[in-house]
């Protein structure tokens, strides 16, 4: 946008339309199927496929989400506690392994540092689905499949954290801050947990949410690994539902109130940690 | 000779497997369980039972109560096709298998292809059981192996033909009963303005089934290499029958199973549906409106005054190789399949209409059914399943065949090339797939 402000009135009304269109239009893009899915969410069994798909029909939403909750001894609340687990959890242990293996990656010189920062490199390139199948045949080994660990495990390791980490570290953590810390007598540890943490946050909620958002949609390991349902993830369990929706139709109002819940902790977890994101991004350019 | 030369088969192809997955480790073919070796597992024994229908946990509850010895634990899963097979295929090369698990009866012989299964015929009660099994499911779980007994038939979709009463009655046309008058229903209710059904392009097992129907094969196994018969002649006159249906838009092409599907049915402008047993909740959930309307009738025949009916879905459930407790697993899959308050508890929690002949006058499936105007329309499914063909046998790459069919047929209803070539290039798939994987196959 800030190209444009030499140009004539005109123009720049002109542009600035055409940019609100190009958004207005990716919005609706990514809006429409989440309300489908709201809209879906309040309809009976019965209106659902007779009614028209993007408006309101009879209002029973909390009706759906009471027998969801009640179907199957509750095993969907399971599910969702479970993904909290994974994801929250993970997550927070993740972002931390990643930035302080960042951090040690930027701010210290040792043998091999940029062997090792190319293979972390290397590990971005690596989708998750195709490590699943080694994994689990690892885990065989120790009779860990199955487990809660044998999901929770994997999922603290996020080699694009340790990448985003060890950029932000070099680029806003500088060396005489650190230098300062240590002639006041703060320990390595302590450097990294009161100075540096501080003025990487904006790149650490960027790697929670990022983990966190793959942690919550990683399906794949958790279909290899688990079979007791009561350890599944979300995603596993509606995966699951619906896979059964042709023989048990009445799954189907389940499946989709569940899908439509479960997108709601992605969304308070957006909404809450962006503002720490803006923040430090802020301070920065202030600066 | 014919056992000797059937089990080379299953060790080429077992060597086959294990050669191209690279995970031999662990399992060696020859050490299959010797059948006669079936014998109870001393003390308290703890069974795993992996199964993708919902609800079956509360029928497994009731054994739990029973059996304290034996306590069985349900895992859980997507469908089989959805991801629980390949699991299963990883578990038995990592060693970690269930003890049990539910396959379909279409799946099967890739396990026993692939040596996944154990064989159950020494442990007590076994093959005794064979005489209370429909006929046609006792074979598909022996592979016509003498003294052999891979899995316990759980399950079975028999196919008759759902329609709509109200609008066959309206329109005075009579309720078709061989194939042609279906043809010639069908043009009267498209000058309705109607289809009389849906021709899926996904549900290729539905296509087996109207094969089935026909007395046709699409595999068999003389002992010595497999024969794929997707074009054989019997194939080939159903393909020419439904391709004659399309190609006069007698039949609506919407994709089946989807809420457009759904809404053919709802709205009457889809009449019939030839469809299995476990059919009869998909239209009372798909189409709420038309309850009261619809009834059921036997499959239209191919020659007037037969009475030949198909088979659509099903599964068994079987003792993956690796059980430490083939014998107590066996008599659990016993109790669950065979025993009256067993079926009964399958029927009502999971929607399973059984395996066994007795449990088709189970009194729950005596009753009529409300959607239905209370006809009691079990009574045409207890019939079909003792009028299907005992010999059709499945193959041991039937996701690859169904994949490949399908996307013939999806061309057939975008409007080019027929069904019977859909069929011929299914048929030279899959005997390049026997033949990658190195199971003999004629040609």
């Amino acid at each position: 946008m800030s190209t444009v402000t030499a140009g004539a009135p005109k123009e720049k009304l002109a542009s600035r339309a055409a940019a609100m269109i190009v958004m207005g239009v990716s919005t609706l893009y990514f809006l429409v199927p989440i309300w489908w899915l709201f809209i879906s969410s309040t309809k009976s069994r019965e209106q659902f496929g007779s009614t028209a798909g993007l408006w309101f029909a009879d209002f029973n939403l909390f009706t759906n989400i009471g027998d969801l909750i009640a179907y199957n001894d509750g095993v969907y609340l399971r599910w969702m506690l479970n993904s909290v687990v994974y994801a929250g959890a993970g997550a927070l242990l993740g972002t931390l392994f990643a930035a302080m293996c960042g951090y040690a990656l930027a701010k210290y010189r040792f043998p091999g540092r940029e062997l090792i920062f190319n293979v972390v490199l290397g590990g971005v390139l690596v989708p998750a689905t195709a490590l699943a199948l080694p994994l689990f045949l690892i885990f065989s080994q120790f009779n860990a499949t199955n487990t809660f660990w044998s999901v929770f495990l994997p999922s603290l390791v996020s080699p694009f954290g340790v990448y985003l980490a060890r950029i932000f570290a070099s680029a806003s953590v500088p060396d005489e801050l650190l230098e300062a810390a240590r002639l006041d007598g703060a320990s390595e540890v302590r450097t990294f947990f009161s100075v540096s943490r501080r003025l990487m946050t904006p790149a650490l909620v960027t790697i929670f949410l990022f983990q966190f958002v793959a942690i919550w949609n990683n399906f794949f390991l958790p279909l290899i690994m688990l079979r007791d349902q009561s350890l599944f993830p979300v995603t596993l369990g509606l995966y699951a539902w619906n896979s059964q929706v042709n023989q048990i139709p009445e799954i189907r109002t389940f499946v989709i109130i569940g899908a439509f819940l479960s997108i709601i902790p992605l969304i308070i977890a957006f909404l809450s940690l962006q503002r720490f994101w803006r923040g430090g991004l802020g301070a920065g350019s202030v600066k | 000779m014919q056992i000797t030369s059937r089990k080379r088969i299953v060790a080429l192809g077992v060597l086959a497997a294990l050669t191209l997955t690279g995970c031999a480790a662990g399992s060696t073919p020859g050490e299959s369980t010797d059948a006669a070796a079936c014998t109870p597992s001393e003390g308290k024994v703890d069974l795993t039972f992996t199964s993708w229908i919902p609800g079956i946990d509360k029928v497994v509850d009731i054994w739990n109560e029973k059996n304290p010895d034996v306590q069985v634990t349900v895992q859980t899963g997507p469908n089989g096709n959805g991801g629980t097979y390949k699991n299963f295929f990883n578990q038995l090369s990592a060693g970690n298998a269930p003890d049990l698990g539910q396959i379909e009866y279409d799946a099967l012989p890739n396990f026993r292809v692939q040596d996944g299964l154990t064989d159950i015929a020494g442990c007590e009660g076994v093959l005794d059981s064979k005489d209370q099994f429909i006929d046609w499911t006792w074979n598909q779980v022996t592979f016509n192996e003498e003294g052999a007994v891979y899995a316990v038939p759980q399950d079975t979709g028999p196919m008759a033909m759902y329609y709509r009463k109200d609008l066959f009655e309206k329109a005075g046309i009579a309720v078709p009963t061989t194939w042609d008058e279906y043809q010639a229903a069908a043009t009267e209710i498209r000058a309705e303005g109607g289809y009389i059904t849906n021709f899926p392009q996904n549900d290729v097992n539905w296509f087996a089934g109207l094969v089935w129907q026909a007395d046709g094969q699409w595999f068999s196994n003389d002992g010595d290499a497999w024969d794929v018969t997707l074009t054989s002649p019997e194939s080939e006159k159903v393909a020419d029958y439904w391709q004659g249906l399309i190609a006069d838009d007698l039949v609506s092409k919407v994709p089946a199973w989807t809420d457009e599907w759904n809404n053919a049915y709802n709205t009457g402008s889809d009449w019939t549906w030839i469809s299995a047993v476990w059919g009869a909740n998909s239209i009372s959930s798909g189409a709420p409106d038309t309850a009261g309307d619809w009834a059921v009738a036997p499959m239209p025949q191919w020659e007037a005054g037969q009475n030949a009916a198909g088979n659509w879905g099903g599964s068994s459930t079987a003792v993956l190789k690796g059980s430490e407790h083939p014998y107590e697993a066996a008599q659990f899959a016993l109790w669950l399949n065979t025993d009256p308050e067993a079926l009964t508890a399958l029927n009502t929690e999971a929607n399973l209409y059984p395996a066994t002949k007795d449990g088709l006058t189970l009194p729950v499936l005596a009753e009529g059914v409300e959607f239905y105007d209370n006809q009691a329309i079990y009574d045409i499914f207890a019939e079909a399943a003792n009028q299907t063909n005992p010999d059709f046998t499945w193959g041991p790459t039937m996701t690859q065949t169904y994949s490949d069919v399908a996307d013939g047929f999806g061309q057939v209803l975008g409007g080019t090339g027929t069904l019977t070539e859909a069929l011929t290039t299914g048929q030279t798939k899959t005997v390049a797939a026997l033949e990658a994987a190195a199971i003999p196959v004629k040609k």
